[in-house]
């Protein structure tokens, strides 16, 4: 159907997407597991309540995630330079999406904590536990399902901004779609790459649903 | 074992100070099992929080042990948590976890070694009968397993008190007498001081050696169950501990039960063991009944209160013993 550099472009892109978004989301979750664990912890209502830390820390995250991804990218180009020396490519665009993701998985991870229910919690600490064991043996094990449906949820979405970041010198499939089917107007190989990322994001959102279904041991 | 000396917590709402303990003193002696007793809303469960320190006390002291709990340093309290067991009317067990697994939590928490943890794990999930579900979660489970593990979990450290939250609250008749045998068994076998908040006095009644009756965050009337129940001083007691307005009974019910009895064991205080076990009075209206070979002949009628669960309780009791009975209207 295409000439033959065409498959070979789509199989790198492929490979593109996968390396960013999952390097993006491993980092993002670096950051943003520790940064939710404090958010949930240190609520007026958590297991250590510092109400300063959790209001500074919330009003940060919800002015990262208030500016648009695009703009958040060219925004925080000089810090991208800074960090890997290029503003073009995929791994440039690792930068952005880990500063874009990170308050995303925060909140995520915040929510999921948050629904463990208060009285494991208070059973915990009946028996003694540090602050510190609560959070490792009683709110990340009793959340794990619902952090793994976060996990899918993120790795879809951070997905979906890679491919944004084709506009602006990224790489991988979003950056094929916007030279080929945007500037060439090269409509198949656009209904590819569009068919490409609907076929990525199924397989990280079944595969992601599916391990969490398995792992929760609430309802059998 | 525990003393508490005017005990006060004020929580701060948006509608103001809150205060649930007016000052409460009460001391619970090695080796008993003492139930607090209240309506909802009287400052229970606050005040069972305030013993392990979940809640801190506003005011006042608890000395848990010889030790001011108040004085103790977050760590030292930690470590006395550990000395005291508490498990709750919702059982609370870690759903992700298998009953061996929420056994081993506290151990864990306590820096057991894993082989002890684990020989200890399975000696506990024997006492409580559930050494076939080892590897079942919380899910696969009844409401009175689950208690049951949460029990051998909080005795896990061997604790020297076990603090009860209406335990039986969210369990069925049958499952809650369980329950508390299980509970008085320990208290008899290993000399765990238990302190009960409840509001069902079945509860009290069953196990507990020692009451005080708790009513708008103070403590009305104290002392053994035995004494408080058979004179309960305050207006609050006597509603808990008295049936509804049963010390001058006026009978109004219109129905009434025609008993025949052919031939029952005589030795046996039907009527009396009907009203202590349903908890309502009944009015002898006319009786002949004749005793042959330690054999019960005759006929009763029998006025039945004025509420249909008492009667349904009344009619329930003597299907169970197999007594023949008829239901008539009054005519007055």
């Amino acid at each position: 159907m295409f000439e033959q550099g065409i498959y070979e472009l789509l199989g790198e892109g492929i490979v593109e997407t996968l390396y960013m978004t999952i390097v993006s989301t491993a980092f993002a979750y670096i950051f943003g597991l520790p940064l939710g664990v404090l958010l949930c912890v240190t609520d007026k209502d958590g297991i250590f309540p510092i109400p300063i830390i959790n209001k500074v820390l919330g009003f940060i995250i919800n002015l990262l995630r208030s500016v648009p991804f695009l703009i958040l990218l060219v925004f925080i180009l000089p810090f991208t330079r800074m960090i890997v020396g290029t503003t073009i490519g995929s791994t440039a665009t690792i930068v952005p999406l880990v500063v874009a993701s990170t308050p995303f998985v925060a909140r995520m991870v915040e929510s999921s904590l948050k629904e463990v229910d208060s009285g494991v919690i208070e059973a915990a600490q009946s028996m003694g536990s540090s602050v510190f064991k609560i959070i490792y043996k009683v709110l990340i094990p009793e959340a794990k399902p619902s952090l793994l449906m976060g996990a899918a949820i993120a790795i879809t979405t951070i997905l979906g901004y890679s491919a944004m970041a084709g506009f602006v010198g990224g790489g991988g499939l979003g950056a094929i779609a916007v030279n080929y089917g945007y500037y060439r107007y090269q409509q198949d190989v656009m209904t590819v790459t569009v068919l490409l990322l609907v076929i990525v994001v199924q397989i990280f959102q079944e595969v992601g649903t599916r391990i969490a279904r398995l792992s929760d041991r609430r309802a059998k | 074992m525990i003393r508490l000396r005017h005990l006060t917590k004020t929580f701060e709402t948006s509608q103001g100070n809150l205060e649930v303990l007016k000052g409460i003193s009460l001391d619970i002696n090695e080796g008993e099992i003492f139930g607090i007793i209240g309506l909802s809303g009287a400052g229970k469960s606050t005040l069972i929080r305030c013993i392990n320190f979940l809640e801190k006390p506003t005011d006042g002291e608890i000395i848990f042990d010889g030790m001011n709990m108040g004085d103790l340093s977050r760590k030292e309290l930690l470590k006395v948590r550990q000395s005291m067991g508490m498990i709750f009317q919702s059982f609370n067990l870690l759903a992700q976890r298998t009953a061996l697994k929420n056994i081993l939590y506290p151990l864990e928490i306590a820096n057991v070694p894993k082989e002890e943890a684990m020989d200890r794990a399975r000696e506990l999930l024997e006492l409580v009968g559930l050494s076939d579900k080892a590897n079942a979660y919380p899910s696969q489970l009844s409401g009175g397993q689950q208690q049951r593990v949460a029990i051998a979990r909080a005795l896990a450290t061997n604790p020297k008190v076990l603090l009860c939250d209406e335990v039986t609250s969210a369990l069925d008749p049958n499952t809650t007498s369980s329950i508390l045998q299980l509970l008085q068994n320990i208290n008899h076998t290993f000399g765990v001081t238990i302190v009960m908040i409840t509001h069902e006095m079945k509860v009290i009644e069953q196990i507990c050696t020692q009451v005080a009756v708790i009513d708008g965050g103070n403590i009305i009337e104290t002392g053994n169950v035995k004494d408080v129940f058979l004179r309960p001083q305050s207006e609050i007691a006597k509603q808990l501990i008295l049936p509804k307005g049963s010390e001058i009974h006026n009978m109004t019910g219109k129905r009434c039960l025609r008993l025949i009895f052919d031939g029952n064991s005589a030795f046996e205080p039907i009527i009396s063991n009907m009203a202590l076990e349903c908890r309502a009075v009944v009015n002898i209206l006319y009786a002949n009944t004749k005793c042959i070979d330690n054999k019960a002949f005759g006929e009763m009628l029998l006025q039945l209160p004025d509420d249909d669960i008492s009667i349904e309780r009344i009619l329930a009791y003597l299907d169970n013993r197999e007594i023949y009975y008829k239901e008539e209207e009054l005519h007055v």
